[in-house]
């Protein structure tokens, strides 16, 4: 938790020392999309080979699944209502 | 829309490669992933560090930045609440159990196998995991039903590292730091929120 702080941090620090570079920053959105693939992809390697996983995902998955998505989906609800009563202006500020 | 395509394609095909390859031919540590996520951490820090925007919004937004992972605990406990009549081997109190892990899988599945056993504990492993691989891949879907809290929501523990980047790119920047707050409080919140239910 501290290690992911502290890549936050950092690279808070340098994005604010850079932040006139135009043109480093144009080429920012595609280092971080191949970035989340590559993570994605490690994530699945790992969820592939852990044979607890693998092994049960027929039975057991179905209820987890069943769980998570009603959790998901519960939160998400909540959230929406959060956001149209308390978040309308963040919505306004991007463009 | 085939952004998140191509995410799901990435994932998929890591499963499969991490199911067929032998690790004694070709191993890939876990570490790996580890330093993958640190690297996008800071090139969102970065991103954040450039456009200070960001603090004004934390300013302006004060005491309602709350109003996120209390949003966040309310809709999954409900919605738990709400399947757990559909198992007949999984008491309602388990059920809450499981949802209060909000995606935080490792530390959430030890608790619960520990207290309740093993079976119990990988229905809490898989669906924590689930839950966080519903918000990596599901992102722009949920932006575009719930809003632009809803991946955030979505990831709960896991909304302040691993599904960090993926909220960033589907609900902007400006939500960045909401995200990092909502998931700090949940991370911070479950050891507690699952043992009381157990």
């Amino acid at each position: 938790m501290n290690t992911v702080l502290l890549c936050l941090i950092l690279g808070g620090v340098l994005g604010y020392i850079i932040r006139e570079k135009k043109n480093f920053l144009k080429h920012l959105d595609k280092i971080t999309f191949i970035s989340v693939l590559a993570l994605l992809f490690l994530l699945g390697f790992s969820v592939g080979r852990n044979p607890v996983i693998i092994r049960n995902l027929h039975n057991i998955g179905l209820q987890a699944l069943i769980l998570s998505v009603a959790a998901v989906l519960g939160s998400a609800i909540v959230s929406f209502v959060v956001y149209k009563l308390f978040f309308k202006d963040i919505k306004a500020d991007e463009k | 829309m085939k952004s998140s395509i191509i995410i799901v394609i990435f994932f998929a095909l890591g499963i499969l490669l991490g199911y067929l390859i032998d690790e004694s031919i070709f191993y890939v540590s876990d570490d790996l992933s580890t330093y993958a996520l640190h690297f996008l951490l800071f090139l969102i820090g970065i991103s954040i560090g450039c456009d200070l925007k960001v603090f004004r919004i934390i300013k302006k937004l004060h005491y309602r930045i709350l109003f996120v992972p209390l949003a966040v605990i309310i809709g999954t406990l409900l919605g738990v609440a709400a399947v757990s009549v559909l198992f007949e081997d999984i008491t309602l109190n388990e059920c809450l159990a499981i949802g209060s892990g909000f995606g935080y899988y490792s530390l959430s599945s030890i608790y619960i196998t520990k207290v309740s056993g093993e079976v119990l504990g990988v229905v809490a492993l898989l669906s924590n995991i689930i839950r966080e691989i519903i918000t990596l891949v599901a992102s722009p879907l949920l932006v575009k039903y719930f809003g632009k809290l809803a991946p955030i929501a979505s990831g709960g523990a896991t909304s302040m590292d691993t599904t960090l980047p993926i909220i960033t790119r589907y609900s902007g920047k400006e939500f960045a730091v909401i995200s990092v707050f909502s998931g700090t409080v949940l991370t911070i919140i479950v050891p507690f929120m699952v043992t009381m239910f157990l």
